[in-house]
């Protein structure tokens, strides 16, 4: 993989799917990227799998953290992961924090999502993997 | 000699979305294939009316814009958004939170919004806002409604930029010399006091009714700033807003303002363009060494500041780049 080229700061869309209220887990991982030097497009509470797709669409991010704490994630990814491919995005690097309980992250990856940064693991590490497996689109430079 | 990758222009100028977004982080990363098709695309753009929406941090810009977007689709038409937030100084990252007020419309593919980091450019904007809202322009979006970093009122390059500017007042955020700054009328076009559902918007809008008094008065056909009160929150006098960015628009038109504008933000692009032309020359290692050198030469007092610069407009100039 090409690095990144300077002056081209990764894009990243941070969003709270599912009807829970929650979004200090959003928030937390919005600051960290942000501090980490990302261009971070937050879009907050309640997004559906289409409000989703279409701001991956029209703000052209490298990477889409979902922020899942509701039970609902089993049904979520899949929803979101299709909405990602219907607008062509499925080039992005999705990731995922939250309460995902360990048994069903293989479920999850095997949708496309690159990694699962579940409870108790480092928002430094998340940043670490963004900065890693962000993609260089082929035309960026 | 770059040339744009084959199709994107092509497929921009097709209405496609996936390319026209991608397109948008070439010309704001400024990257060869963003040069080339900005100037093919440059052309088509000039035909959107481009509206400002400035004032302070908090004022309600976004949530105002995105009952534009609301007054704008149901009169048919297709509109674009450019939102900029601050770039933070020490990490140069940047939360860019304007489009949580506007998720509403993201099955509507007549509506376009693109958030943009200011990257610790000055005056509210991007360095490369206004080429995006030109590539936006040219791809058929009109209004075009340009959302800036929220500003104390001394930095608002958008009011030199834009075609209407919409500064933005809110009751409450100190004594009234505070909010109404000398200068205000200057950079607003048109006066919104947004959060008139507050009963100490009264007092703001007497306020600034008085300062309008006090100003010189406006020429005899010149523009008279009106104050338009909004309740952006509660959807409330935006059929007035929009009436009064109709009328500025008539009255650009009636009276050659509006060429005059045109021609007054043209040359404040190419100046700028000149000017990080220039920087992007000196911070290239090539020209460092060189540039050293001249500036050498001025220290050792054998050339005078204003040779070696001459004679560096003439370098730049003069090998086909
Ligand atoms: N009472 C009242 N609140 C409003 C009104 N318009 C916006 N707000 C609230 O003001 C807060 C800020 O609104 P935004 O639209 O994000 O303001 P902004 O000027 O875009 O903020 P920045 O982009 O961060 O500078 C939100 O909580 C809005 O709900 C209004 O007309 N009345
Ligand atoms: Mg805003």
């Amino acid at each position: 993989m090409t690095d990144r080229p300077a002056g081209h700061p990764i894009r990243i869309l941070v969003a709270k799917p599912g009807l829970d209220g929650h979004d200090r887990g959003a928030k937390v991982m919005a600051r960290a990227f942000r501090d980490a030097g990302f261009e971070v497009i937050y879009t907050g509470l309640f997004q559906t799998p289409e409000m989703i797709a279409s701001a991956a669409l029209q703000e052209d991010v490298d990477v889409i953290g979902l922020s899942i704490l509701s039970g609902a994630h089993m049904t979520l990814f899949p929803a979101i992961m299709d909405a990602l491919k219907a607008v062509g995005r499925d080039d992005a690097l999705v990731i995922a924090g939250g309460t995902i309980p360990a048994t069903d992250q293989p479920a999850i990856k095997a949708l496309g999502v690159a990694e699962v940064f579940g409870p108790g693991t480092r928002l430094q590490d998340a940043i670490e993997f963004v900065r890693a497996h962000a993609p260089v689109r082929e035309d960026t430079a | 000699m770059t040339t744009s990758k084959p199709g994107l222009v092509a497929q921009v100028r097709a209405g496609r979305i996936p390319a026209l977004a991608r397109l948008l982080t070439h010309i704001e990363n400024d990257t060869p294939v963003g040069r080339a098709a900005f100037d093919a695309l440059y052309p088509d753009s000039g035909e959107a009316h481009l509206i400002g929406v400035t004032g302070p941090p908090g004022g309600g810009k976004s949530t105002l814009v995105n009952e534009l977007i609301r007054a704008y689709r149901a009169r048919g038409q297709r509109v674009a958004v450019v939102a900029v937030d601050p770039s933070s100084p020490l990490t140069g990252g940047a939360t860019l939170g304007d489009r949580i007020r506007m998720n509403e419309w993201h099955a509507d593919p007549d509506v376009f919004i693109r958030s943009m980091a200011s990257r610790r450019f000055g005056g509210g904007l991007a360095e490369n806002t206004l080429a995006v809202a030109h590539i936006l322009d040219a791809t058929g979006f009109d209004p075009v409604i340009v959302e800036t970093v929220g500003t104390g009122q001394d930095e608002v390059e958008i009011a030199r930029l834009a075609l209407t500017t919409l500064l933005i007042q809110v009751p409450g955020l100190g004594d009234s010399i505070q909010t109404l700054k000398a200068g205000s009328l200057e950079i607003g076009d048109i006066l919104v006091v947004n959060k008139a559902d507050r009963p100490e918007a009264i007092g703001l809008i007497r306020d600034l009714h008085h300062m309008k008094a006090l100003a010189e008065s406006h020429p005899e056909g010149g523009w008279d700033p009106p104050v338009v009160k909004t309740s952006a929150l509660k959807g409330e006098g935006i059929d007035n807003l929009i009436h009064a960015i109709a009328k500025h628009r008539a009255w650009l038109e009636s009276s050659g303002e509006l060429a005059e504008r045109l021609r007054t933000i043209a040359g404040e692009e190419v100046a700028a363009r000149v000017r990080s032309e220039w920087r992007r020359w000196a911070e290239g290692s090539e020209a460092g060494a060189e540039l050293a050198a001249f500036i050498g030469r001025v220290a050792d007092r054998e050339v005078s500041p204003r040779q070696a610069a001459s004679d560096i407009l003439e370098q730049l100039t003069k090998p086909a780049r």
